[in-house]
């Protein structure tokens, strides 16, 4: 029977790396995510302002977010302001930085989109009855706000643990890199291994996202209305 | 009616969106106990003066007193003047997050500031009045049109209110439903409960109201007793206004 590439796997301390890899990897997305949610929420406030040029700069800058690939913004940050402005970033942080600026337009639209989708008439049957606009928005408001964005802010943490897999291309050693410095040490002894180690890896990334998406469809299910 | 019965006053009131007037120098005073009954053409400002009486619409210039109080100036606390007055939507607008009985007991509970206990018996009794008490622990989205607008007339009569504001509560549902929500509303009328009602159903206008008010082009035209407006209207836009509603058999 062929040598499998399996045991490259378990050699050594490969799989304590993969697993090494893989936090760097989670902890790169939920600082972007935390920072994300927190600044999306202010924006996504922000964006339901009336005001012409609040209005037309947000609008900017999630165009410009949104167009511009991750990697390119990416490839900004890290070498470009290191260049220009003379201030060493980090890979680690370049990479929060860029996927907080990305998270943030999400969910800053995401934000807007659930505030704007609640009708006016809620507002004025709680007016109605005689609550305070404190009460209406602690009581009406922010809960069907809340029920409308989890399932989607859930979604843009998956989304945005996978694309950190681009921040190798900064020299960020996480889960993918870890996984080609392995292939490569055993290129000549287990010429197979990529397809085991990289199916590590894609299974990695599951058990990461896996959880997320089934709590995100479960609470969708849940609180349709 | 005695001149100190009146409830609701209003006097010269004046409404603009910015574009011509809605509400053109309405006056109108609504009697303790009384129904009253606003009808006129789609755009002739009768929903927006209902929805001024209860401040969720500005007015420009004019008073509104209840109970010879003025809450129509700078410093009126609506969320105590909307306590006194109930309103139903159109679109029921219960709160889809909770249960109907959370629905109703939001206001006595966080404005009122009443115990869940005491709230929670009179919302029961007032469920089973309109035949709801078996829907008190479901969601909104699990209820027919006709009942959820029953769950909002609830929702509105608990707070107590001195009188009520129906806004088109039947024209969202359908036919067969249109029935069952009156029917609570004609209740409320015979019990002695004090309404104002905007509303399209002219049999249901005729059967309900102590007086019907009929609007055009932002104008009270004319107002009169049902009877007396429904079979000879004095004016002759209340004439062709009604005339709508009839339809002759075509001479074949």
């Amino acid at each position: 029977m062929q040598d499998l590439g399996i045991r490259v796997l378990f050699m050594g301390n490969n799989l304590a790396r993969l697993l090494g890899g893989l936090w760097v990897t989670i902890e790169i997305s939920l600082l972007s995510v935390v920072f994300s949610i927190v600044l999306g929420i202010l924006l996504g406030m922000v964006m339901t302002l009336k005001n012409p040029v609040i209005r037309c700069i947000t609008k900017v800058y999630l165009e410009f977010i949104r167009i511009m690939p991750q990697l390119v913004l990416l490839f900004l940050v890290y070498f470009g302001v290191t260049k220009t402005f003379g201030i060493q970033l980090s890979g680690q942080v370049s990479a929060v930085i860029v996927f907080t600026l990305w998270g943030t337009a999400e969910m800053g639209d995401l934000v807007r989109g659930a505030l704007i989708s609640i009708p006016r008439h809620q507002y004025e049957s709680g007016a109605a009855l005689g609550l305070e606009s404190g009460q209406i928005y602690r009581y009406i408001i922010i809960p069907q706000t809340l029920r409308r964005l989890v399932p989607l802010a859930i979604n843009l943490t998956t989304r945005m643990i996978k694309t950190t897999s681009l921040i190798v291309l900064i020299g960020v050693v996480e889960v993918l890199k870890v996984a080609q410095q392995i292939i490569e040490a055993n290129r000549y002894t287990v010429p197979d291994s990529a397809l085991w180690i990289y199916g590590a890896v894609f299974f990695l990334y599951f058990l990461a996202c896996w959880p997320i998406s089934l709590l995100a469809s479960r609470l969708e299910k849940k609180w349709k209305d | 009616m005695d001149k100190n019965e009146r409830l609701l006053e209003i006097h010269h009131l004046h409404k603009d969106y910015g574009n011509g007037p809605v509400l053109n120098d309405v006056s109108l005073d609504v009697h303790k106990g009384e129904v009253l009954v606003l009808i006129g053409p789609s755009g002739c400002g009768k929903s927006t003066f209902l929805r001024c009486m209860n401040g969720l619409e500005s007015i420009q210039s004019g008073e509104i007193l209840l109970d010879g109080q003025v809450i129509s100036g700078e410093k009126t606390k609506w969320s105590e003047v909307r306590q006194k007055i109930g309103m139903v939507f159109q679109s029921y607008e219960l709160f889809p997050h909770m249960t109907v009985l959370d629905n109703i007991l939001l206001g006595p509970m966080k404005v009122q500031k009443r115990s869940r206990p005491e709230a929670e018996k009179e919302a029961e009794k007032l469920l089973e009045r309109v035949g709801l008490l078996d829907k008190k622990d479901v969601y909104p989205r699990q209820l027919s049109g006709g009942q959820k607008q029953r769950v909002a007339i609830v929702r509105a009569l608990i707070m107590k209110p001195e009188i009520m504001l129906f806004d088109e509560v039947t024209a969202a549902l359908d036919p067969e439903m249109v029935r069952e929500v009156l029917d609570v509303m004609l209740e409320l009328a015979k019990a002695g409960s004090t309404m104002v009602i905007v509303t399209h159903e002219m049999q249901f206008a005729r059967a309900v109201a102590d007086q019907v008010v009929f609007l055009d082009g932002g104008d009270i035209v004319e107002m009169d007793e049902p009877e007396r407006f429904f079979v000879c209207p004095k004016t002759e836009r209340a004439q062709r206004f009604l005339n709508t509603f009839t339809f002759e058999k075509k001479e074949g």
